[in-house]
C-alpha cells in the first residue's frame, strides 16, 4: 500500500526487537469478545486511478455551480477565487503542519494568523479579532455565549433577519446552556421591534440581513447600551464589507462573520471560517485562539498563541469555550486572497458585486408579477413571486439555472414567505447568465 | 507553562559567525508584515471597471478606508511562501505529537476534493443538483458506520470537540426525553481538557476519576462515583497513556448498570481502526477525528470534521440536517419533524465539512479493509518499536511511565531528567535544533513532565531510527551536565524561544501602522 512504508521485512525485524512474535501480541489488552479477527465488510485496497474515477463519477451527478447560470447565496457566495490563493495553501508547511503551539518553528503560520486577525479587525471596524472559528454560526452561537458572561445576563435577542441556520445553531447550544433565545420572526422589508430589557445579554442583528437588506445599526447600539447590554453584529457576506459601513463605526460590541466569500470556495457547505472581532476590554472573555506579538530570546520580532489560559487545554471545565482548533487553512485563503485584493482591490470587488445585484434587481424585477421587496441591498436581494418560490425554484433548475433559493426551505410555517425568493449575483455572473435568467423565470411565470 | 526567561537573551557564543547584513540566513529569510509592504493603490487582482449604477446600499456607504495594504501577485506569492517556510510540516519530517495522529496526507483527497462537482456546488442548491454529494456523504456515513459497528453517524461537527459537544448533546436529551435530570460527567484525570470543557458548555458538573497504578480509569474509584446522578461517562480509548482499557467491558456494564451513557473520546481510533468495533465495547456515543485517523491535513489548526457514531438509543437526537434515502433518490432532513422530530437541532451552518468529507472517503476508499487493519497495525508495530528502542538495551534512556506494551503512542516521564537541571521542555526545544518537530508535552497530566510520543503508520523504520537515536543521544547529553545547551535551545529555528509570559501580559494582537514605525526605529 502505497501511504505505509514498512515493508513485510521490516515489520519481522520489529517485532523481533520488541520481543514478540506476532502483531497481536501487542492487541492482547483487547478483550477476546471484542477482537475481529477478519476483515470489516468494506471493499478491499483500490489504486489512485479506480479511486479518482469513482469520486469522479460521484462529482458528475453534481451540477457544479460555474457550469449554470447561478444566483444562489444565501449565507454562501461564489465568487472568484485567484489561483495563487490554492497554490500557497497547498504549501506542505501550510496544509501539514499542525496548530503552532511550538512556535519557534511555526511562525509562518503565526505571521499569517497575526495578519489574519489584523485584517478582520479592519474590515469589521473592531479592535481586536481571533484566529477564527469553525463558521458564521457556530460563531453568532459563541458571541452570544460571550456576551453571558460579559453582562452575567441570560437572554438573547435575535433579529428575524438573522440567518435562520444561525438562530437554530444559537437555539441548540442554549438549550443546553440555560440561555433564554428571543427570536423573532422574520419580518422581510420591515423595520423590527428588538426589545431590550435589564435581563438582555445581547442583541444579535445581520448586516445585510437574510433578506439583503441593509441597516445602520447606530441607534440600536445606543440603546443596548444604555440598557448595559451588548450589540453583536454578523455579516454572512464578507464582501460587502468592502463597500459598507462596517459595524465597528454602529458601535457593535461583538463582530463575527461568515469569512468564506473571500479565499473559499462554496465546497458544499464547509468547511468555512468565522470571523470573530470584538472590543479590546472584552479580549479575555474571547472564545478560540489568538496569535500575539513578542519577542524572543534574541529579542527579535516574533509570533506565538497568547492569553491561552483562557482555554480548554490550561482551564479545562472553566475554559471560555471547548473550541481547540480554527478554521486554520481556511483562514489562510481568506488572507491570501485579501493580501491579493487589497484596500483597491476589495473595494471594487465589492462595487462589481453590488453592480451586478442592482442590474439583475432591475432585470428581474421587471418580469411581469415579480415585486422587488428590498429598499437597500448589496449583492442579495429578496423578490415576491406570484407563484411559490419553491415552485419556481424547481421549474428554474429544469431549464438549468440555479436561479436562488426559496424562503420557504427554512421557514416552510410561515406561508407569507412562501413567494419569496432570495436572490443574489456576484463578480461571476455575466451579463448573458443575467439574460437566461431572466428570460427562463418569464417562461416560469408565464 | 514558559520556557523563556531573561538570562536567555544572549545570542550564543557562535552567533557573529552567522550575523548578516540582512538578519537572513540562507535559506532562512526575513519577511515583514504584509501591512510593512503597503503600495497604496496597488493590487494583486486585474478586476474589470464597474459599470455605471447608483448605489443601493441605502446610505451606508463606507466612508473611511479599511487600511489594507496593496501588493502585487508576485510579492503575494513570495511573502507567503516565506512564510511557509519558517514552518515545521509533516511533508517535511516526523511529527510525533502524541493524541494528534500527524500521519502523512495524500495528496488524491486533495485532488479529489477540488473536483468542480464537489469544491463548486453550493449548499442550497436544489435537492436534484446534488444527488453525488449526498451520496458521497451517504458513502462515507457507511465506512464509519461499518468501522465503529455503530448504527448511525452525525457528521456536521466541524471538528473533534464539536463532535464531542454534539455526542453529549444527545446524551442529555435522550436522558431527558425519558425524564432524567441527571447532572454529572465522570472524566478521567487523564482526559484531553476539551473533555471537561465540552461537559461544562452542556451544563454538566465534571467529577474526575483518578487512573489506577496501570495508567488505566481505576475501575473502584469508578463504581464508587456512579450513581443516579451521573448523566456519562466521557473516556478515551486507547487512552492519552497510549493504553487500551482493558477493562473496557465492565467498566461499559457499570456505567449502563447505573442508567448512564458510555461517551468515548475516538481521538486514538487510529490504533484500532480494522480491528476493534467501538460498538463492541458497549460504547454509546464516539466521536471520529477525520483529521487523525482518516488523514485529513491539519492544516495549521484546522479545518477539522469530527463526525460522532451513535448507539440505537442516541440516534433519534442526532443533529439536522439528515440524509436519507426515499423513492426519489437521497434526501436532506432539515426540519425537527417526522423521523426527526427528536433532533437537538442544528449544530452548525449548512450540512457539514464536505470537504473534509471527501478526502476522508478517497483515504478510505485507497486504503480498504484490509489497508485500514494494517494501518492500526503499523501504527501500533511503530509506537512500541520506537517504545523499545527509547527505553530498553543498550541505548535506550528515557523512563516509560506505565510498563509494557502501548497501543498507537507511548508514554514516558521526566524522571529521566531527575538532577540534570533539565526540563521536559528544554529536552523537546533542544529536539527542534536536530530537525525534529516535538512530542506531546506535559499532557496527560497525570505523570510528572510528560512525554507523549505518536509516531504514525506513516513513518519508515529508518525515520524512526534516526529519531530515537537522536533522543537516546540527548538524553545522554542530557545526563552529561550540558544543561546550558539545552536552556539555549533552540539556536539554528528563525526565533529561538519566545517570550510568552510578556505576550500574555500585554497582548499585542494585530498590527498598527505606530508598531511597524517603532520595529524600524531599532
Amino acid at each position: 500500500m502505497r501511504y505505509l512504508p514498512l515493508t513485510p521485512v521490516h515489520r519481522a525485524e520489529m517485532l523481533a526487537s520488541i520481543g514478540i512474535a506476532s502483531i497481536d501480541d501487542l492487541f492482547a489488552d483487547v478483550p477476546p469478545a471484542a477482537r475481529r479477527a477478519g476483515l470489516v465488510d468494506l471493499p478491499l485496497a483500490q489504486g489512485e486511478i479506480e479511486v479518482e474515477r469513482a469520486l469522479s463519477r460521484m462529482a458528475a451527478k453534481n451540477v457544479a455551480a460555474g457550469s449554470v447560470p447561478f444566483f444562489i447565496g444565501g449565507g454562501a457566495y461564489r465568487h472568484h477565487v485567484p489561483a495563487a490563493v490554492d497554490h500557497l495553501i497547498q504549501r506542505g508547511e501550510f496544509l501539514t503542519s499542525y496548530t503552532p503551539y511550538q512556535p519557534e518553528i511555526s511562525q509562518g503560520t503565526l505571521q499569517a494568523l497575526f495578519e489574519f486577525q489584523t485584517q478582520v479587525a479592519l474590515l469589521t471596524g473592531m479592535e481586536v479579532a481571533n484566529a477564527s472559528l469553525y463558521d458564521g454560526a457556530t460563531a453568532c452561537a459563541e458571541a452570544v455565549a460571550m456576551a453571558h458572561r460579559i453582562t452575567r445576563r441570560g437572554k438573547a435577542v435575535l433579529s428575524g433577519g438573522l440567518h435562520p441556520h444561525y438562530r437554530e445553531v444559537c437555539e441548540t447550544y442554549a438549550q443546553f446552556s440555560g440561555l433564554e433565545v428571543q427570536a423573532l420572526d422574520p419580518a422581510p422589508g420591515q423595520i423590527e421591534n428588538l426589545n431590550i430589557d435589564s435581563d438582555t445579554a445581547c442583541v444579535v442583528v445581520q448586516n445585510p440581513d437574510f433578506f439583503g437588506e441593509l441597516r445602520d445599526w447606530s441607534a440600536l447600539a445606543a440603546r443596548c447600551h444604555q440598557q448595559g447590554a451588548l450589540l453583536v453584529v454578523m455579516v454572512t457576506e464578507i464582501v460587502s464589507l468592502g463597500a459598507v459601513k462596517p459595524p465597528g463605526e454602529m458601535g457593535a460590541d461583538i463582530v463575527a462573520a461568515e469569512g468564506q466569500g473571500i479565499g473559499n470556495a462554496l465546497n458544499f457547505g464547509g468547511p468555512y471560517v468565522g470571523l470573530f472581532a470584538a472590543r479590546e476590554q472584552h479580549v479575555r472573555q474571547m472564545p478560540g485562539r489568538l496569535a500575539g506579538q513578542t519577542t524572543d530570546a534574541d529579542g527579535r520580532r516574533g509570533w506565538v498563541l497568547t492569553l491561552s489560559t483562557r482555554e480548554q487545554h490550561i482551564r479545562r471545565e472553566k475554559a471560555t469555550s471547548n473550541i481547540c482548533t480554527n478554521s486554520g487553512l481556511c483562514a489562510l485563503a481568506f488572507t491570501i486572497h485579501l493580501a491579493l485584493l487589497g484596500e483597491a482591490g476589495l473595494t471594487r470587488l465589492a462595487q462589481l458585486n453590488h453592480a451586478a445585484a442592482c442590474n439583475l434587481a432591475d432585470r428581474l424585477a421587471a418580469v411581469p408579477g415579480v415585486r422587488l421587496v428590498n429598499d437597500s441591498f448589496f449583492n442579495e436581494f429578496a423578490l415576491r413571486l406570484p407563484i411559490p418560490a419553491a415552485d419556481a425554484v424547481a421549474a428554474l433548475a429544469e431549464k438549468g439555472v440555479l436561479g436562488g433559493v426559496a424562503a420557504s426551505r427554512f421557514y416552510p410555517e410561515h406561508h407569507d414567505l412562501a413567494d419569496l425568493l432570495l436572490v443574489a449575483a456576484t463578480e461571476t455572473v455575466t451579463e448573458e447568465d443575467i439574460d437566461i435568467c431572466t428570460a427562463m423565470l418569464a417562461e416560469v411565470l408565464r | 507553562m514558559t520556557g523563556w526567561s531573561q538570562a536567555l537573551s544572549t545570542r550564543p557564543a557562535a552567533s557573529s559567525e552567522t550575523e548578516t547584513l540582512t538578519g537572513n540566513r540562507g535559506l532562512l529569510l526575513e519577511e515583514k508584515l504584509l501591512f510593512e509592504q503597503d503600495s497604496p493603490g496597488h493590487c494583486g487582482v486585474d478586476l474589470p471597471e464597474p459599470p455605471a449604477h447608483e448605489s443601493r446600499l441605502g446610505g451606508l456607504e463606507r466612508r473611511e478606508p479599511i487600511g489594507l495594504p496593496g501588493l502585487s501577485e508576485p510579492q503575494v506569492v513570495r511573502h507567503f511562501t516565506r512564510l511557509s517556510q519558517k514552518n515545521y510540516a509533516i511533508d517535511s519530517g516526523i511529527y510525533p505529537l502524541g493524541s494528534c495522529t500527524m500521519k502523512h496526507n495524500p495528496r488524491l483527497n486533495e485532488k479529489t476534493a477540488r473536483l468542480p462537482g464537489f469544491a463548486d456546488v453550493h449548499p442550497l442548491q436544489p435537492i436534484s443538483t446534488i444527488q453525488g454529494a449526498l451520496e458521497l456523504i451517504h458513502t462515507l456515513a457507511h465506512w464509519l458506520k461499518t468501522l465503529t459497528g455503530m448504527p448511525a453517524v452525525a457528521l456536521t461537527p466541524a471538528a473533534g470537540a464539536h463532535g464531542e459537544l454534539c455526542g453529549m448533546m444527545t446524551i442529555r436529551a435522550a436522558l431527558e426525553a425519558r425524564g432524567d435530570t441527571r447532572r454529572r460527567i465522570l472524566v478521567p484525570e487523564s482526559a484531553h481538557g476539551t473533555n471537561p470543557a465540552t461537559a461544562a458548555i452542556c451544563g454538566y458538573a465534571i467529577d474526575p476519576i483518578p487512573n489506577n497504578a496501570r495508567g488505566r480509569v481505576d475501575l473502584k474509584a469508578l463504581k464508587a462515583k456512579l450513581g443516579t446522578d451521573v448523566a456519562a461517562l466521557m473516556l478515551t480509548n486507547p487512552n492519552t497513556c497510549g493504553l487500551f482499557e482493558d477493562e473496557i467491558l465492565e467498566v461499559a456494564a457499570s456505567v449502563h448498570a447505573a442508567g448512564a451513557f458510555f461517551y468515548c473520546d475516538g481521538a486514538n481510533f487510529n490504533a484500532i481502526v480494522g480491528r476493534v468495533r467501538p460498538a463492541d465495547l458497549g460504547i454509546d456515543a464516539l466521536h471520529l477525528n477525520l483529521h487523525k485517523t482518516f488523514s485529513t491535513p491539519h492544516g495549521g489548526g484546522g479545518p477539522g470534521s469530527g463526525p460522532v457514531a451513535l448507539a440505537a438509543e442516541l440516534a433519534p437526537f442526532a443533529p439536522l440536517p439528515w440524509i436519507v434515502r426515499s423513492g426519489r433518490g437521497l434526501e436532506l432532513v432539515e426540519r425537527a419533524e417526522g423521523l426527526a422530530a427528536q433532533t437537538i437541532g442544528r449544530l452548525k451552518g449548512f450540512h457539514g465539512q464536505m470537504g473534509m468529507f471527501v478526502r476522508a472517503l478517497s483515504y478510505m476508499m485507497s486504503h480498504g479493509a484490509d489497508g485500514l487493519r494494517q494501518v492500526a497495525e503499523d501504527a501500533v508495530l511503530n509506537a512500541n518499536y520506537l517504545r523499545v528502542r527509547l527505553s530498553q538495551g543498550t541505548g535506550g534512556a528515557l523512563s516509560q511511565s506505565y510498563p509494557g506494551t502501548c497501543m498507537h503512542e507511548v508514554l514516558f516521564d521526566d524522571r529521566f531528567l531527575k538532577d540534570t537541571g533539565v526540563t521536559t521542555l528544554d529536552f523537546a526545544k533542544a529536539l527542534i535544533d536536530e530537525g525534529f518537530h516535538p512530542m506531546t508535552m506535559y499532557f496527560p497530566l497525570v505523570v510528572h513532565g510528560a512525554l507523549l510520543i505518536e509516531p504514525t503508520e506513516t513513518e519508515s523504520k529508518a525515520s524512526l531510527d534516526q529519531f530515537a537515536d537522536t533522543v537516546n543521544g540527548l538524553a545522554v547529553r542530557a545526563k552529561a551536565g550540558d544543561v546550558a545547551g539545552f536552556h539555549a535551545a533552540p539556536r539554528l529555528t528563525p526565533r529561538r524561544r519566545l517570550d510568552e509570559t510578556t505576550a500574555a501580559r500585554k497582548p499585542v494582537l494585530r498590527w498598527r501602522r505606530e508598531m511597524s514605525q517603532q520595529e524600524a526605529a531599532k
